[in-house]
């Protein structure tokens, strides 16, 4: 049990540290997300509907960590790959889940600095209020969503890895995820067949749990949702990442694709 | 004559083939195909929850706003790029014009540019039930045209830029994020501060996302040919700083010694 949690640990701390210096994920985790939210600020500052200021940063700023996820988790096993680590990490005694998975919590962590931008940028330069209806909530529903998000990182890592340009896919991705999941956008909006994509996506749950936690609601069945989505991630990330391992290692393929 | 011209065109395109050969349809179709069509849905939809302007204002705004992407990206790779592969020196030491070499790499860019804004605006449009007249095409293509021209300007200046900077990327995702706050693509200009509408007016995309929306909106292209003016006049100032700055980098890594180690 300490020698799980220490490698948790040293996994999640040693990615957060290196994404931390990656210019690309700075960009995409802090600084894009206060264009989005700039944007919404002043779309429904114009508007004739009522949006909150912390609705809108809260959306932002969950983008974010959705794009971190996205780029950071999708291309993870890729990476490793083109770093030459990735025989290393399948090669070690550990199973190839344990030393993933806190470098996918990982990816959605750094997402965090998306949320502290968003809600600073909203202060400082719109007056946004601070003030939390349910702070006991919110403390929860934020490592939740992380959480759960980091596990849909760990399904993306192990079936992007199966394909030459999974980098465009992500491209692909950002745009779809950001509006079917509501960050932004009310989903009784969005026609109804797009309501089953939300429900299965954790970040309809994750903004959902925050927003009811932030601006009043019951924040306990989004939380828990998103929880229970994030350990049906964990078992198809499970058989997906066993997949490609045999597969890599049967053809032979580990270091080449 | 003939010479500088065979350096622009088929210069050009070969450096653009060769440099973005990185650009197959699996990269091509997700990026600038089906993207820029989320793109646009996502601020329709941000506009319908916020009960702000008409979805038309969205797909004209961010369909051409959505060419800035190939006119920071293309150009920025198809002049920086060359340094990464190793062959920058042998261009810059070569006696061929700075103006017809530099420039005729902007030719494809602009062509690729358009494809992107139109095919993303009739799609869109399509989708979303917008009602373009048939006649107004033409004046929208020729709204494409100069706009594109006039952000390809500024991707020639971050081309500049990136012979000194190694992060071109996250370089060119700002820009493409302050160009979607500060063009009007989707806050009505008259909405943002007075510091915000200044900037606003001296960049590329501004007038001719304008001057689209009016064209297809039953406008003939003389009503909008202060903004069309106004736009080619910002693409040629654009263009010119920008050849200003990729001399001025050429020279500065000549003295520094610095052409391929930026």
């Amino acid at each position: 049990m300490r020698h799980a949690f220490r490698l948790f640990w040293t996994g999640w701390i040693f990615n957060l540290k290196n994404l931390t210096l990656s210019g690309f994920f700075m960009l995409n985790a802090a600084i894009l997300p206060i264009f989005y939210a700039t944007i919404a600020y002043y779309m429904f500052r114009a508007g004739t509907r009522s949006g909150s200021l912390l609705y809108v940063s809260l959306g932002a700023g969950m983008m974010g960590i959705w794009s971190s996820v996205l780029f950071g988790s999708g291309g993870l096993i890729q990476w490793q790959r083109w770093q030459g680590t990735l025989e290393y990490v399948i090669g070690a005694p550990t199973r190839l889940i344990f030393v993933l998975l806190p470098m996918t919590i990982a990816t959605a962590s750094i997402g965090l600095y998306s949320l502290a931008t968003t809600l600073a940028w909203g202060w400082l330069i719109f007056g946004l209020p601070l003030d939390l209806v349910h702070p006991v909530w919110f403390v929860i529903a934020l490592p939740a969503a992380i959480f759960a998000l980091g596990l849909l990182g760990l399904v993306l890592a192990s079936t992007f890895v199966l394909l030459r340009n999974a980098n465009s896919l992500s491209n692909l991705l950002e745009y779809p995820v950001w509006l079917v999941t509501g960050l932004l956008v009310a989903l009784s909006l969005l026609p109804g067949w797009t309501r089953p994509i939300s429900y299965v996506l954790a970040p309809t749950w994750g903004i959902r749990g925050m927003r009811e936690a932030a601006l009043g609601g019951d924040p306990a069945i989004p939380v828990a949702i998103c929880l229970g989505l994030g350990l049906v991630y964990l078992v198809i990330g499970h058989f997906t990442l066993g997949y490609f391992e045999v597969r890599a290692r049967r053809s032979a393929t580990l270091a080449l694709r | 004559m003939t010479v500088p011209l065979r350096i622009f065109f088929i210069g050009g395109i070969t450096a653009y083939r060769g440099l973005i050969n990185w650009l197959s349809p699996w990269i091509f179709l997700p990026t600038l195909v089906i993207a820029p069509i989320f793109q646009i849905l996502l601020f329709v939809f941000i506009g319908r929850s916020a009960g702000v302007e008409s979805d038309e204002f969205y797909v004209i705004g961010n369909a051409v706003q959505y060419a800035s992407i190939p006119c920071l990206f293309a150009m920025t790779h198809a002049i920086a790029g060359e340094r990464s592969q190793q062959t920058l020196s042998y261009i810059l030491v070569s006696p061929a014009g700075r103006l017809p070499l530099f420039l005729g790499r902007a030719l494809p860019v602009i062509v690729n540019a358009m494809f992107v804004a139109a095919f993303s605006l009739l799609v869109s449009g399509l989708l979303l039930g917008i009602d373009v007249p048939v006649s107004s095409w033409p004046g929208i293509a020729l709204v494409i045209f100069i706009s594109t021209f006039s952000c390809t300007g500024l991707g020639l200046i971050c081309a500049g830029v990136g012979l000194r900077v190694r992060e071109t990327a996250v370089l060119n995702n700002v820009i493409f994020g302050l160009l979607l706050i500060f063009t009007g693509a989707n806050v009505p200009i008259d909405q943002l501060p007075g510091w915000m509408q200044a900037i606003s007016n001296r960049i590329p995309l501004t007038h001719g996302i304008e001057a689209a929306r009016q064209v297809a909106d039953g406008a003939s292209l003389g009503d909008v040919s202060g903004l069309l003016a106004t736009e080619a006049v910002i693409g040629i100032a654009y263009t010119l700083v920008g050849y200003a700055v990729l001399r001025f980098m050429e020279l500065e890594s000549r003295r520094r010694a610095s052409l391929q180690v930026a």
